[in-house]
C-alpha cells in the first residue's frame, strides 16, 4: 500500500497556513513571556544568585526556559490542530478520504513539531540579546530539540483526540506539565535542593530533557545525557504506543 | 447497468447497544439516483458514514467499484464524494484553501482550472476569498458540495441535502443534482421531505428504523402502491349516495356536492366506464371531475404505518 503523499502535504500545509495568519499571536506571547522571565529571573533576581557549575544564572536558566515554552507550546498547537475539526465536525472530511491513519497523524503533529521548533529557535535568538550564549554541543542541541518538539507534539495530538471539550484541552497542560517544567529543574540545578527532594524529582521526567538539553549548551547537567536521551526516546515510543492504540480502535474518532 | 455499489447483510451496532442498521442489502447502479427516504433516526447517515468509512461497521460488507470499502479503502473512497448533513466546516479558511485542502486530501495533483469552474458552477468563484465563518447557510452547502466534487468523484453521498434550506436554493440543489447525473455521476440523497425524492429520484428506497422496507423504481413504486381518487361534482343535491352507486367505494361530501371515487390504477379495469353509467342511470348530471393521484408521501406514512403494526 503506497502512502497518501498529497495528503500528508496538504494537511501539513495547511496546518503551517493557519498559524501563519495567527503569526503575531503564535510567536509574540511566547518571545514576550521568554523576555520577562529574563528580566526577572535573569537581571534582577539572577544578579544576586551565584553562578550554578560554572555557569551564569541567567544564561543557565536558558535551555530550562526554551523547553518550558516548547513544551507548552507543542502540546497546544498539536491538540488544537486535531481537536478544532473534531469540534467542528469538518473531521468527517479527512476521515472519509483515502487516508491511513498514520497519514493523518504525520501531517498534524509533523506540522505542530515544525512549529515549535522554529519557536524554539526564535526564543534562542530572544535570549541571545539578554546573555552571551553559548552552544557546547550544537548537533545534540537540535536533536534534542527536534526529539522534544516531536515527542510533545505526538503528546499533544493524543490530548486533543482525548479530549472532547475545550476545558479538558486546557486541564493536562495547565495541571500536569506546568508544574512538572517547573519542578523540573528549569531555573535551579536539582542539586540545589534537599536530599529527599533530589530523589522525588527523579520520578519527573521533564527533569531528563532539561538537563539533556542543558548539557548540550554548557556541558552541566543533573543527570547523565546519556540517560536523558533513553527518558526522551521511551516517551517518544510511549506516545507512539497509545497513539496506534487509539487509531487501531477508532478511538473518539470512529463509531 | 453495472451496480457501482454492492451492499451485502450490512449491519452497524453502537457502542450503546443501539441497532441502527439491521442486515442491509441493497445494489445502487451507475449512474442512477438513488433517494433514501425515512424519517429522523431511521438509519439512512449511519448508511452512507458506514459506506464513506466514518462509521465502521458491524457485521456484512461493501464493495465500491468491486473495492471493499475496509479491505481496499483507499481505492473504495477515491470514487466516493461525501456532502454532510451538519454544515461542518472550518472557520477561519478561505473558500479557495479549503477546496484545495479538499483535493489534496484524495491524493489528487492541483487542477486549478477545474476548480475554478467547479466554483462557477456552484456561483461561488465570487466568494473565493471569503473566510467559511462568513459565509451564509446556502453558501456553505454548496462549499460543502464543492469540496465533495473537488476531486472529481463518480459517486456522490448527499445527506439531506435540503434540510433547513429555503425553498429557491432547494430548486437550485436539485438542479445541481440533475447537472451531476448529466455528467454521469452516481447520486445518493437521503431525505426526509418525500417532494424532493419524487421530483429527483430514479429510484426510492425507504428505511425505518434500521431496515430497507422497500426499493423500487420511483414510476413503479408509484403506480404499484398508487391510488387514484376521481372526484365528480354533481349539478343537483343529493343527500345521499344512490341505492345503485352503493357497490363502488364512493364517498359524498354534502357540502360540496362532490362525489369521490377511490380505485386501484394496478387493476385491469378501474371501473369507471360502469361507475359514469350508472350515476347517469340515476338521472344526475355531472358539473366537473377530476383525478387525484395520491403522492410519494401516502405510500410512505402507509409503508411506514405498517412496518409499526407488524411490530406492534
Amino acid at each position: 500500500m503506497s502512502l497518501n503523499i498529497q495528503a500528508i502535504k496538504v494537511i501539513y500545509k495547511y496546518e503551517m497556513l493557519r498559524s501563519w495568519k495567527t503569526l503575531f499571536q503564535s510567536l509574540a506571547s511566547p518571545v514576550i513571556s521568554t523576555a520577562l522571565y529574563f528580566v526577572v529571573f535573569g537581571s534582577a533576581i539572577g544578579s544576586r544568585i551565584d553562578s550554578i557549575e560554572g555557569v551564569s544564572y541567567g544564561l543557565f536558566i536558558v535551555p530550562g526556559l526554551t523547553m518550558l515554552s516548547l513544551l507548552t507550546q507543542s502540546i497546544s498547537n498539536a491538540s488544537f490542530g486535531i481537536f478544532f475539526p473534531k469540534f467542528t465536525g469538518s473531521i468527517y472530511e479527512v476521515l472519509s478520504a483515502p487516508v491511513s491513519f498514520f497519514e493523518i497523524m504525520v501531517g498534524y503533529v509533523g506540522a505542530a513539531a515544525s512549529k515549535s521548533f522554529i519557536l524554539g529557535i526564535v526564543i534562542l535568538i530572544t535570549a541571545s540579546f539578554f546573555v552571551e550564549l553559548r552552544i557546547a554541543h550544537p548537533i545534540w542541541m537540535v536533536s534534542f530539540l527536534i526529539l522534544t518538539c516531536v515527542s510533545f507534539s505526538l503528546f499533544g495530538f493524543i490530548i486533543g483526540l482525548w479530549a472532547t471539550n475545550f476545558e479538558k484541552l486546557q486541564v493536562i497542560p495547565l495541571l500536569v506539565i506546568t508544574p512538572l517544567v517547573f519542578l523540573g529543574g528549569s531555573f535551579y540545578s536539582v542539586s540545589m535542593l534537599p536530599p529527599f527532594w533530589q530523589t522525588v524529582t527523579l520520578f519527573n521526567p521533564v527533569l531528563y530533557l532539561v538537563s539533556g538539553f542543558r548539557w548540550s549548551f554548557f556541558e552541566v547537567s543533573d543527570v547523565n545525557v546519556g540517560l536523558s536521551l533513553a527518558m526522551v526516546v521511551v516517551f517518544l515510543l510511549c506516545c507512539l504506543a497509545v497513539v496506534s492504540w487509539m487509531f487501531k480502535t477508532g478511538y473518539r474518532l470512529k463509531e | 447497468m453495472n451496480s457501482i455499489i454492492s451492499i451485502k447483510n450490512l449491519s452497524k451496532v453502537y457502542n450503546g447497544g443501539f441497532e441502527a442498521l439491521k442486515s442491509i442489502n441493497l445494489d445502487i447502479e451507475e449512474g442512477e439516483i438513488i433517494a433514501l427516504l425515512g424519517p429522523n433516526g431511521a438509519g439512512k447517515t449511519t448508511l452512507i458514514s458506514t459506506i464513506c468509512g466514518i462509521v465502521s461497521p458491524t457485521g456484512g460488507s461493501v464493495s465500491v467499484n468491486g473495492y471493499d470499502i475496509i479491505k481496499n479503502f483507499r481505492e473504495s473512497r477515491q470514487l466516493i464524494g461525501l456532502v454532510p448533513q451538519e454544515l461542518t466546516l472550518g472557520a477561519f479558511e478561505t473558500v479557495w484553501n479549503t477546496i484545495q485542502f479538499s483535493r489534496g486530501l484524495f491524493g489528487k495533483k492541483r487542477d486549478d482550472a477545474y476548480l475554478e469552474q467547479l466554483l462557477k458552477d456552484l456561483s461561488l468563484w465570487d466568494k473565493k476569498d471569503n473566510e467559511l465563518r462568513m459565509l451564509s447557510g446556502g453558501m456553505k452547502r454548496r462549499v460543502l458540495i464543492a469540496k465533495a466534487l473537488s476531486h472529481q468523484p463518480k459517486i456522490i453521498f448527499l445527506d439531506e441535502p435540503t434540510a433547513g434550506v429555503d425553498v429557491e436554493l432547494r430548486k437550485d440543489m436539485w438542479n445541481i443534482v440533475r447537472k451531476l447525473r448529466e455528467s454521469g455521476v452516481t447520486i445518493i440523497l437521503t431525505t426526509h421531505y418525500i417532494e424532493e425524492a419524487e421530483e429527483i429520484a430514479d429510484r426510492i428506497g425507504v428505511i425505518s428504523g434500521g431496515e430497507l422496507l422497500l426499493v423500487e423504481d420511483k414510476q413503479v413504486l408509484m403506480q404499484k402502491l398508487g391510488k387514484k381518487q376521481l372526484v365528480l361534482e354533481i349539478k343537483e343535491t343529493i343527500d345521499s349516495i344512490p341505492e345503485s352507486l352503493k357497490l363502488y367505494d364512493l364517498s359524498l361530501d354534502k357540502n360540496t356536492n362532490k362525489l369521490t371515487y377511490t380505485y386501484d390504477t394496478g387493476g385491469d379495469s378501474t371501473g369507471i366506464t360502469r361507475l359514469l353509467q350508472k350515476i347517469q342511470g340515476e338521472g344526475l348530471q355531472l358539473k366537473e371531475l377530476q383525478t387525484t393521484q395520491s403522492s410519494l408521501e401516502d405510500i410512505f406514512v402507509t409503508l411506514v404505518h405498517e412496518k409499526k403494526e407488524d411490530e406492534a
